[in-house]
């Protein structure tokens, strides 16, 4: 830093008397909230050992996340069997960088192939049977499940937003009630309530005898409310688009579909992905609901940790690295959301 | 043939089977739900109906604003639940509103240091889930908070400890009932003043002395109006007894965490949207404001306020609805709200799954639908007229 750097900076600081006194005022609190704060989670922190008696009081104890991390990761899932779960995520990061990295002309047939295989091909790695050792969604957890239902979840709610936006824009008026009532309902309600409402009612509602895994249950719930903010997302892509789009498309003979599907829907989503991706944030962190129908994702993971009579008083640990984990992943996300709407704005010009 | 040709490649004409299709695939669907549905409850022998809303409940609540005892019926636990929502909702949406304005300022503010730590904040809660900051509140923060022994003393009248907040509670309270009458009618009364000074305003062209008016019904009379009643009032302060306080009212712990989690978290987001607002509105009409000739003061709330209100009320609504659905995010940490009271307590002791879960649910539809109406009434009043 020169010296220009240094006058920019006291400028900045203490340009004038009264800047000069906030920035006292907020570097004293800083300094109070922070020392402390450093000093637990590096300077008087343990880093090695395995059990609880090897952390010095007074700092933080990252042994116990080091000894807990492959549950935290992966919840009860047998050890011998993560290697599942770990290829099944690295098929859907690599099915999707096909998609994104394959040329234009390839690129819609990859991505339909990617959403025909890959769904049921994870369940399958993940839940077994068929030469696999059989894995019940009860032992399933931490941040695998965490993804698990994010991903899913969006599988039943991103082309059922679609349709429903479709649905709110159309001329048929019967359509067009039905896809408001969905949307409008799922929206007016806590997810907290839906979740409850699928353990509780899918099972009911279905024939005798079918049986309905608890895990679905939550997922199908959890897709069918961001579905309706999907909906208003993907809306607001449609409306962006000028009329004279799909009267041209009309013109030209094209059947609805058949413009919805080549003209409509390549732009609308492409104005709509920065809002989606807002919505696919809110479904991450609303996927730590599943916590009160006894399903142990990343945080579920973390609490029931603290229950553990071998590492009492655990508490600050496991919310400090879970909830760092669940602020990568959105915050990563939201910058990439971030990055799409300047690129679009961009193109626009 | 070829005029039933003619027919499928009308257009009205298909329209309309599309939609008698779509209508009698919906209604099919439902029929094939409730026939499996009364099916298995027939098999399950749980019963159907909203009888049992006056049965006894028999459930204790720790924390209750309505006469509910566990004496009551179940529809009594189901307004007890009601009531709990809307006070956390109500107490947490103004918090929210305060610290969410305060901090969205602070982003704009010219001061480096300032700005940089609001944006960080704002980062900071929006990209961490509500129920890792409810846990963290009541597991984390509620939790090892000291024993009522050795409680942090709120100037000597309340008491935070791990068992939660009690604060001093009035011996008499109808004087506060005559000091909420006399606030409610100075607020009128201000409402009456301001409407005459517009049309004096406009008829004559002279400013009443609205700031000094608006101090004094606004501010002052309730403030006297409190001070008088508090001072009126004999009151009774929590004493420490044994091992716990006596006296005063006891603000459970899970209020007290779901309250500061949704208060944190909501702020980041009210934060935005000022931010947003204030920004929407060009410097252009703060450079025509004061080559008018207007103060900064009066150009902030003459020309800027209003202008930012009007992009800020459509997502503050979202926010307000918002809160008002994460107010369930209480059930988590057993906060007696209608769904851990209701979908929870109240379902498991009767099994009449379809009939709560509807009142439930037409709980939030109700107050969102009433939130929206009222905010969509304050947006077209607001709005710009165009001519």
């Amino acid at each position: 830093m020169g010296i220009a750097g240094l006058s920019l900076w006291r400028r900045r600081l203490f340009g004038t008397p009264a800047t000069g006194v906030v920035t006292i005022l907020i570097g004293l609190a800083l300094v109070w909230l922070a020392v402390p704060m450093v000093r637990w989670a590096l300077v008087n922190a343990t880093w090695s050992g395995t059990t609880r008696a090897d952390c010095a009081p007074g700092g933080a104890c990252w042994v116990f996340v080091k000894a807990r991390f492959g549950q935290f990761m992966y919840g009860f899932y047998p050890p011998d069997q993560r290697w599942r779960a770990d290829l099944a995520g690295l098929l859907f990061v690599f099915g999707a960088a096909a998609t994104v990295f394959a040329p234009p002309r390839l690129r819609l047939k990859i991505g339909i192939a990617a959403l025909v295989i890959l769904p049921p091909l994870g369940i399958w790695l993940l839940a077994g049977g068929f030469g696999l050792r059989p894995i019940e969604t009860r032992e399933w957890g931490g941040l695998m499940l965490t993804l698990f239902i994010s991903v899913y979840a969006s599988l039943i709610a991103i082309p059922l937003g679609i349709l429903f936006a479709l649905g709110r824009q159309s001329e048929l008026r019967v359509i067009r009630l039905i896809s408001v009532l969905f949307i409008e309902f799922w929206r007016g309600v806590p997810i907290i309530a839906v979740i409850f409402l699928a353990s509780l009612l899918l099972p009911l509602i279905l024939p005798g005898g079918i049986g309905i895994d608890r895990l679905a249950r939550a997922v199908i719930g959890l897709g069918l409310v961001i579905a309706a903010y999907m909906a208003e997302a993907v809306r607001g892509g449609l409306q962006a688009l000028p009329p004279g789009q799909r009267e041209a498309a009309t013109a030209l003979g094209l059947t609805y579909w058949k413009a919805t599907g080549l003209i409509i829907l390549p732009q609308a989503l492409r104005i709509s992905l920065p809002a989606m991706t807002n919505e696919f944030i809110a479904l991450v962190k609303n996927t730590t609901l599943v916590l009160v129908v006894s399903i142990l994702d990343l945080l579920g993971i973390a609490q029931a940790s603290l229950a553990d009579p071998a590492w009492v008083g655990m508490n600050m640990e496991a919310y400090v690295f879970s909830g760092s984990i669940y602020w990568l992943i959105c915050f990563a996300l939201s910058r990439w959301s971030r990055h799409l709407e300047m690129m679009g704005r961009r193109q626009h010009r | 043939m070829t005029k039933t040709l003619a027919l499928l490649n009308d257009k009205r004409v298909r329209d309309v089977a599309y939609q008698v299709a779509v209508v009698v695939g919906l209604v099919g669907l439902t029929v094939f739900f409730v026939r499996n549905a009364s099916e298995n409850m027939v098999k399950a022998g749980i019963a159907s109906g909203f009888d049992f809303l006056w049965r006894n409940s028999g459930i204790d609540v720790p924390f209750v604003l309505t006469d509910y005892t566990r004496a009551d019926t179940i529809l009594g636990l189901f307004w007890a639940g009601v009531a709990n929502t809307m006070l956390v909702t109500v107490v947490a949406m103004v918090l929210a509103t305060a610290l969410g304005f305060l901090v969205g300022i602070a982003r704009l503010s010219s001061h480096w240091l300032l700005s940089t730590l609001a944006g960080a904040y704002i980062e900071f809660v929006r990209n961490i889930p509500l129920l890792f900051f409810v846990l963290f509140w009541y597991f984390g923060v509620i939790a090892a908070l000291p024993a009522p022994r050795d409680s942090v003393s709120v100037f000597g009248v309340a008491f935070l400890n791990n068992r939660g907040l009690t604060i001093p509670l009035p011996d008499a309270p109808a004087n506060f009932r005559w000091a909420l009458a006399a606030i409610l009618l100075s607020w009128l009364a201000q409402w009456l003043v301001s409407l005459w000074a517009r049309r004096r305003k406009d008829r004559t062209g002279q400013d009443a002395p609205m700031l000094t008016i608006g101090l004094v019904l606004i501010v002052l009379v309730p403030v006297l109006a409190v001070t008088w009643a508090s001072l009126a009032t004999r009151w009774d302060i929590p004493i420490l007894r044994g091992f716990n306080y006596r006296g005063g009212f006891v603000v459970i712990p899970e209020f007290v965490a779901l309250l500061a989690a949704l208060v944190t978290y909501t702020a980041g987001f009210i934060a935005e949207i000022v931010r947003g607002g204030i920004q929407a509105v060009p410097h252009g009409q703060v450079e025509a404001a004061s080559a008018l000739g207007l103060r900064p003061g009066r150009t902030l709330r003459l020309v800027t306020i209003p202008q930012a209100m009007r992009v800020m009320i459509p997502p503050l609504t979202n926010q307000y609805l918002n809160v008002l659905k994460n107010s369930s995010f209480g059930a988590a940490i057993a906060y007696p709200d209608v769904v851990s009271l209701f979908m929870g307590s109240a379902l498991n002791n009767t099994g009449q799954a379809i009939e709560i879960i509807a009142m439930t649910l037409a709980v939030y539809l109700v107050i969102g639908l009433a939130v929206s109406a009222f905010m969509n009434w304050y947006n077209a009043r607001i709005a710009l007229v165009t001519r």
